[in-house]
Order: structure tokens, then sequence, then C-alpha cells
């Protein structure tokens, strides 16, 4: 996967809440490289700044969230480079959506009540393509529901007629409707049950087959990361901690965090082990631990880990995976 | 509607061990429908059918699992179990003791015995007032909080001591906002154990949690359950967990429990074909060993790749059904692929199989086609 040119390079990335001495620091000194059609999964517990970290990079972000310093940069198919942190609110307008989509966590609360299916998804190409007649408009949209398998004569809808399953495909046909490159999913199923879950992820996978297009995948469960994703980046605390290829992190976690929150989910097959989950709980992003902010939980914690922070590195003898940990340092 | 032959006999569950402390008999629950014009002559109102026919029971020093997908009725029947309304039909045993509580006097007795935890830990504490107060007014309604100030003192103590937050004396002033979700929760499970219950409830409890903390609070529950000889009945949308915590599993769908008995059998050799699809459906990367094999065979392969990944997507596989008008005969037969004539028409009554396990399908009758052998998930 890592042979494919990149599509997104995030490098250095800072996300505060608030300004001045207050400001709490929810995303830190990130890097991270997305490749052409590959599905990066992003995990993380809730406060470890993996939302923050995709509503930075779609500048979507609101006050009193502040981007302090990094590059985002994207790489189109054709033409220059372009920084997303520098764009004009005018050419931001144009460029999300149509470059880069999102579909959020709560699909009831994104989709419009008042409004129709079709109003809402033709209202996206209206902004977007001018140039298209309404009779235009109207085919996509039809075409753009039948690609997440709902038939056409439910553009008529209104949004609490539908299933939250077909909620959420509506969102993920809105987030198609420009043919993106890169599309960012925050949490899509979690809202929702197994069953539906796992069709809306296989439809997802076979979308992105056909259509060609990059994944981020922000979840808190690890586990689905695994099976649906190529590449896996753990967050603690605001950091990357661990990233590697999805079966390479199953097989053999190196951070003693990724470790534990694999082992915190029960496996329904196989032997029934006893687990034990993370002691503590996760960090208060208003007073950070120092050093690295996972030593107060960590069963290997040793002497520097609670006074120098960790950077991510590449993991001696062990190609493509990089990790943030003291043990695994040279020094 | 037709019911399940006697309930109390068809009620298999792991080897009774375990005395029987609370037992619901065929209990049902429908809710009123508002009346709209369209139907507001109509002679029968129509109702929602959220719980229909549902025998459980549960055991000293044993947790029941009760797993179904959102709006199966398994919340439900918690609060039908807490009796915080009144059940359509059916009954409850409490110590063998059939028990219909309204409110007050009799209610609060019932309390006493029958505890409830909520799934979210930020809701059921009141913002305004510290751990403290939560605790002392548990202890002070149940009796709990003994005649001096200092009694109190200790009870407040052993009780934070007993869900782990220690020192007391830290938890005990702070204020709900002031404790992370994990905290919140064992204070919720503490000012349940107040009343010294005989049974908890406890409606998906780690579902709101950080899922690194999710565990700490399930083994806390067992835990609990051993030392103190309590009966749990654990409501969840996760199999796997179930699987973790549970002694006995019991799986809903659509209002009506589908199958039943020991954990490891329900999860590993699901018989009703709804549970095989909810095992088969649950996040699992040990599938993953076996996906790659396919997805490089597929490389390979580029017209054979494709099929793989195109199986089952017609539209309504993911949908349960309306609970208003439920299907006829068994609520899984829409959706159901192994789904017969008879399925249509007649409601399953529990079968029993092997090692207590028991399966509301017709593919387990006596004059069943053969084929119908409980399937091994190792997919």
């Amino acid at each position: 996967m890592t042979s494919t040119p990149p599509v997104l390079e995030i490098s250095g990335l800072n996300v505060n809440y608030g300004l001045g001495a207050k400001a709490v620091h929810a995303v830190r000194d990130i890097n991270l490289t997305l490749h052409r059609g590959e599905v990066l999964g992003l995990a993380g517990e809730s406060g470890s700044g993996k939302s923050t970290l995709a509503y930075a990079v779609t500048r979507l972000l609101s006050p009193p969230g502040v981007i302090t310093g990094g590059e985002v940069t994207y790489h189109p198919r054709e033409g220059a480079s372009l920084d997303i942190l520098d764009l004009e609110p005018e050419q931001l307008r144009a460029f999300r959506w149509s470059e880069i989509s999102l579909v959020f966590q709560g699909a009831m609360n994104s989709l419009n009540p008042v409004h129709t299916v079709r109003s809402q998804l033709t209202d996206v190409l209206r902004a977007h393509r001018p140039d298209m007649t309404a009779a235009e408009r109207q085919e996509r949209a039809a075409s753009l529901l039948s690609l997440v398998g709902i038939s056409a004569d439910r553009l008529g809808s209104y949004p609490h007629q539908l299933s939250g399953g077909m909620r959420q495909r509506v969102m993920i046909a809105m987030a198609l409707a420009l043919d993106p490159e890169i599309v960012i999913l925050d949490e899509p199923t979690t809202a929702l049950d197994v069953v539906m879950q796992r069709q809306i992820l296989k439809q997802l996978t076979r979308l992105r087959n056909e259509l060609d297009f990059s994944v981020v995948f922000i979840t808190h469960d690890i586990s689905l990361l695994i099976e649906f994703s190529d590449r896996i980046a753990i967050m603690y605390g605001g950091r990357i901690v661990e990233e590697a290829a999805a079966k390479e992190i199953y097989q053999a976690a190196h951070h003693p965090y990724s470790h534990g929150l694999l082992h915190s989910f029960p496996a329904l097959h196989g032997p029934r082990r006893e687990l034990t989950g993370i002691p503590g709980s996760p960090p208060d992003l208003t007073a950070m631990p120092p050093g690295c902010a996972f030593h107060p939980r960590c069963p290997k914690a040793f002497e520097p880990c609670d006074q120098r922070v960790p950077t991510l590195a590449p993991v001696p003898l062990d190609e493509g995976r990089t990790v943030a940990c003291w043990l695994h340092a040279d020094h | 509607m037709p019911k399940s032959p006697d309930p109390p006999s068809t009620t298999t569950g792991p080897p009774p061990d375990g005395e029987v402390v609370l037992e619901a008999r065929a209990i049902s629950k429908h809710f009123a429908v508002r009346r709209t014009l369209r139907n507001f002559a109509d002679r029968n109102r129509p109702v929602v059918h959220a719980v229909d026919d549902v025998s459980l029971k549960l055991r000293r020093g044993s947790v029941t699992a009760v797993v179904g997908e959102s709006g199966s009725g398994k919340s439900t029947i918690a609060r039908l179990l807490a009796q915080l309304y009144p059940t359509t039909s059916g009954e409850l045993l409490l110590h063998g003791k059939p028990t219909r509580v309204g409110q007050g006097r009799a209610f609060r007795a019932y309390c006493r015995q029958v505890q409830l935890i909520f799934q979210d830990p930020f809701g059921s504490l009141n913002p305004t007032h510290t751990v403290r107060y939560h605790l002392t007014r548990a202890l002070r309604i149940h009796d709990r909080a003994g005649r001096t100030a200092d009694d109190l003192e200790k009870a407040l103590a052993a009780l934070l001591e007993r869900v782990h937050l220690t020192p007391p004396e830290r938890y005990l002033d702070s204020f709900p906002h002031e404790l992370s979700g994990g905290q919140r929760q064992r204070v919720a499970i503490a000012r349940a154990m107040a009343a010294d219950p005989a049974v908890l409830l406890a409606d998906e409890p780690v579902s709101m949690l950080d899922v690194s903390i999710r565990l700490g609070i399930l083994n806390l529950l067992r835990d609990l359950k051993e030392r103190l000889d309590l009966a749990i009945l654990y409501i969840t949308h996760d199999i796997a967990s179930a699987r973790y915590f549970a002694d006995e599993t019991l799986v809903m769908y659509a209002g009506r429990m589908v199958e039943g008995g020991d954990s490891e059998t329900v999860t590993q050799r699901p018989a009703h074909p709804y549970t095989q699809l909810l095992t088969s459906s649950a996040p699992d990367p040990d599938r993953i060993v076996a996906d790659a094999k396919a997805r490089a065979e597929a490389a390979t392969d580029p017209a054979g790749g494709e099929v793989v990944v195109e199986e089952e997507e017609s539209e309504t596989a993911g949908e349960p059904p309306s609970l208003i008008s439920p299907p006829s005969g068994c609520r899984f037969h829409p959706r159901c692929p192994k789904a017969m004539e008879r399925c249509a028409s007649e409601v399953p009554p529990r079968f029993d199989l092997a090692d207590g396990q028991w399966a509301a399908c017709w593919l387990y009758a006596e004059d069943a086609p053969k084929q119908a052998a409980p399937q091994e998930a190792s997919a």
C-alpha cells in the first residue's frame, strides 16, 4: 500500500482550544501521510484528538479551536500540490467536498429534518456545479442513491422516514456526490447495529474499489479497524503513539497503549481469556502529565517516561512501522 | 397469540446451581401509539409490541446477558423487571412469590431487592450534588445509614471501597463533573449497592464509556457478583462482551427471545439464524487472517475478486421490522435465509437442544428437515 503516491500529507499539525496560557492542546505534532486508494484507520478514545484532527484537516474547526502550526499538503492527481491551511475562504469553499468530504457520526443530526433527501443531495450539486441543469442534478442524485443501495424512489423521503442505516447511507452518498479524492469518516457506524455496520462498511469497501478514493476512518473500535483498514494510527492524548499496517498492529502491538487497547475487546472466538482493560482513566487535556501522556497508566513505564516526551520514530528492525515509546527508542 | 408451552419447564439455562431470585414468566409489554386522525375511529388502538412473551430467570451468583439490536426491547425488559412500569401480561416472581408493585411502600421494598444501573453515568447522577449526597440519600432511603454520623461515614467508605474508588475521602466530596466516565459509573454502581440488593439490572452499563475502561467496570461487576452472590442481568448489544462476562446469554429479536443457553454455547454454536447473523457481523480481528488469504487470491484473479466483496446486499437485509405491525409467525422470517412456509404463519416455540441451549426456530422442530445442526461459528 505504501507504494502508491501520497494524496494527503500532514506535518507538524498542532491544534489548540482557546488562546494563551489556558489553551488546551488537543492535537500535538501530528505527522501523517495518506496514500492514494488507502484506508487509513485512526483509533483512539474520546478526547484523544482524533475528531479534532479531522476537523482541522478540513478546516471545519470552529472557535475556540485554533490551528497553531503545521502543514496539510494535498496532492491532486494533476497539477501542483497545495497547502490546505493556506487556502483563502473562496478557494476553500470550492475545495472542500469536491476534494475532501466528511461523513459525520450522527446521521440523524447531519441531515436537515425539514428537507427531502432530494433537495439535500441536489443542493450540494447546485453549489459546486452551477453549470448542471436541474434534470442533470436530479439524475445524479438518483444515481448516487442507487450507488449506496437505496432505490431512487426514496428521493422524495424526509430523513425521519428512513431508518438509521439508510440515513447513514444517504450521508455517504452525499459525501461521494462530487467524486472526492478523500473521504473522512468520523465514527460512521457507531450509532448503528452490528449487522447494519458490517453492511455499510462492506459497501464502502466496494465503492472505494470502484471509485478509487482514499479513506480516513476514525473510530474508537479498533477491532473494526483491523478488519476494514490498511493502515492504523493510534492516538492518545493528542499524539499519534503508533502507526503500522492493520495486521501487524494486531499481531504485535509495540506501544503499551495499543497493546492495552487491543486487549480491551473481548474476543468472540478463540479461547476465553481474562482481560483487564487499561487501569486508570484517559488523561485530562487541561492537565496533561509530563513526559509520555500514557506513563501514569503504563505497566511498563520506566525512568525516562515521566520526563521526556517520546517522539514517533521508526521501529528498529521493523520496516514501515513507527512508534512513540521509550521502550523502542535507541538511546 | 400462541404462547410457548408452559414457560417454567422450558426456561432451561445453565445447570440450576444458584437459587432463582427473580423470574419473569411470559411477560409482555405493549405501548399505546398516539391516536392520529387516521386511526382515531379504530376499535383496536395500535400498539408497539415492545416485548412479547419473554421468560427468564435470574439466579444468585450468576450473570444473565440479554443481547439484541437497538429497538429489540432489551431495555424494556430491564425496566419491566425493575417495575418502573407495569407489564401488559405475564407475571414477575421475586423469590418465587408473584409481585406486582405500583408506587409507594411496596415499590420501595421491591427496590431494596432489585436495583437498576443505567447506561449513561452522565445523566444518572445529579450534577448539582456531591458523591456523598447521592450515596447518603440511597443509604437513608434503604435504612442502611446507621444511627450515628460515624456509622454513616463508615457505610459510605465501605461502599466506595467496594467499587474500588479508593481512598474514599478523595471522592466523597467531589461533584460528578470532576469524575471521569468510569468513576461516575462506579458511583452509580455504589449507589445501587447501597440498597444491598439481591438483583442488579445493568442496562448497557459500559456502552457509554471509553473502551479502555469498559473491562474495568465489567470486572468490577463480576467481582461484586462473586463476593455478594448477586444475580445480575446484563443488557448489551455487544455479543462478544456477553460471552466474556455472562454465564447465560439470551438473544432477543424484535421483542421476542429467539435463543438462549450457556454463553459459550450460544456464541460458539449459534442455533438461531438471527444469532448466526449477529455473530458473523460482529467485528472480529481474527477474521482478517482468513480475509487476507481471500484478498491475496482475489489479487491474482481479478475476475473472482469482486464476488467476495459483493455478497449479500439486499436492501432490507439489515432492517429490523416495525413493532407496530410485526411480521406474522417468526418475526425474523422476512430476513431469514432459511425461512420456510411455516415460519410466516406460526410463532415457533422454544425447542430444546443439547447442553441446555434452546432456540425458537422451526428448523429445530421434530419434523423439520434434518440439515439444521447448530452452525460452527468459526467462519
